[in-house]
């Protein structure tokens, strides 16, 4: 009886996150490459650090980030550039970047992310030898 | 067994909720046609919102020292203006390029009811949160009947 009501809710709710909006805000990025690695520098404008969510699933590295802050409870919107309230961008790497490593900071709504490339991947200097 | 999620089912609500009212407030807003009003993508975006107490403007501008932001309001006139500097290495492999950088300016009309003199500002995680007062006068009363 129980089960078969909890069921129901769960169907309902499924119908529900359908009707809702799933339009999302496209983060601007600078993406830059240097000897050790890829830097890129994404715009988050209203994410906090804990509403961030960085995934890396095989090949794939995905950005989503909620937008939160303080907004009296019975305000009216006079003026909107911003119709969104969820970040989401995804990426393909490639091979030769180390995806264990990542190292990911967070400061004023801008988040710098740094994928390093495998070790045997970064570049030696060889040694001329003189004769 | 399906109890112990229901705790997660409640946090992802809330967030729902919230969504859902953000979303609501400032999803359906037509596009603003005002004289001062800029193309889509200028940096920073602005939203602006109103109550009876007050006029609230979130500025999306991140990467932002606070201290160099320059808030000015003329009567109901508000300029938000400062600089935005992105330093990208000269000497890497750039593959990207879109985030703003350089001087910005924006000029929006707020209400004319506002008053000038109860302004508040502050910075948090890349938003500019300007909250100005309505005047006293022009508040909603609320009239006793005896």
């Amino acid at each position: 009886m129980n089960e078969t009501r909890d069921l129901k809710t769960q169907e309902n709710r499924e119908v529900e996150s359908q009707g809702r909006s799933d339009t999302y805000l496209r983060p601007a990025v600078d993406i830059f490459e240097d000897a050790n690695g890829i830097t890129m520098m994404a715009d988050l404008p209203g994410v906090s650090s804990d509403r961030l969510n960085i995934e890396v699933d095989r090949n794939t590295l995905a950005i989503e980030g909620q937008v939160s802050f303080d907004m009296p409870k019975d305000m009216e919107a006079l003026y909107a550039d911003v119709r969104a309230t969820r970040y989401q961008r995804s990426f393909t790497l490639s091979n030769e970047l180390d995806t264990e490593a990542i190292k990911a900071e967070m400061k004023d709504g801008v988040l710098t992310l740094n994928v390093p490339k495998r070790a045997e991947h970064q570049p030696r200097r060889i040694e001329v030898q003189g004769a | 067994m399906l109890g112990y999620l229901r705790g997660f089912d409640d946090i992802f609500d809330q967030v729902e909720r919230m969504n859902r009212e953000m979303e609501g407030l400032f999803g359906n807003r037509p596009a603003w046609s005002g004289i001062r009003s800029v193309a889509p993508g200028t940096f920073p975006a602005i939203n602006v919102g109103s109550s009876a107490e007050q006029v609230d403007l979130f500025a999306f501008a991140p990467g932002l020292d606070p201290a160099t932001i320059e808030v000015e309001l003329q009567q109901n006139l508000l300029t938000i203006a400062g600089e935005r500097k992105v330093e990208l290495p000269e000497e890497k492999e750039l593959y990207r390029n879109e985030r703003f950088s350089g001087r910005f300016r924006r000029v929006l009309s707020l209400p004319e009811d506002v008053d000038p003199d109860q302004v508040n500002a502050s910075y948090k995680d890349g938003v500019l949160h300007i909250t100005v007062k309505r005047s006293e006068v022009a508040r909603p009363r609320r009239i006793e009947v005896h």
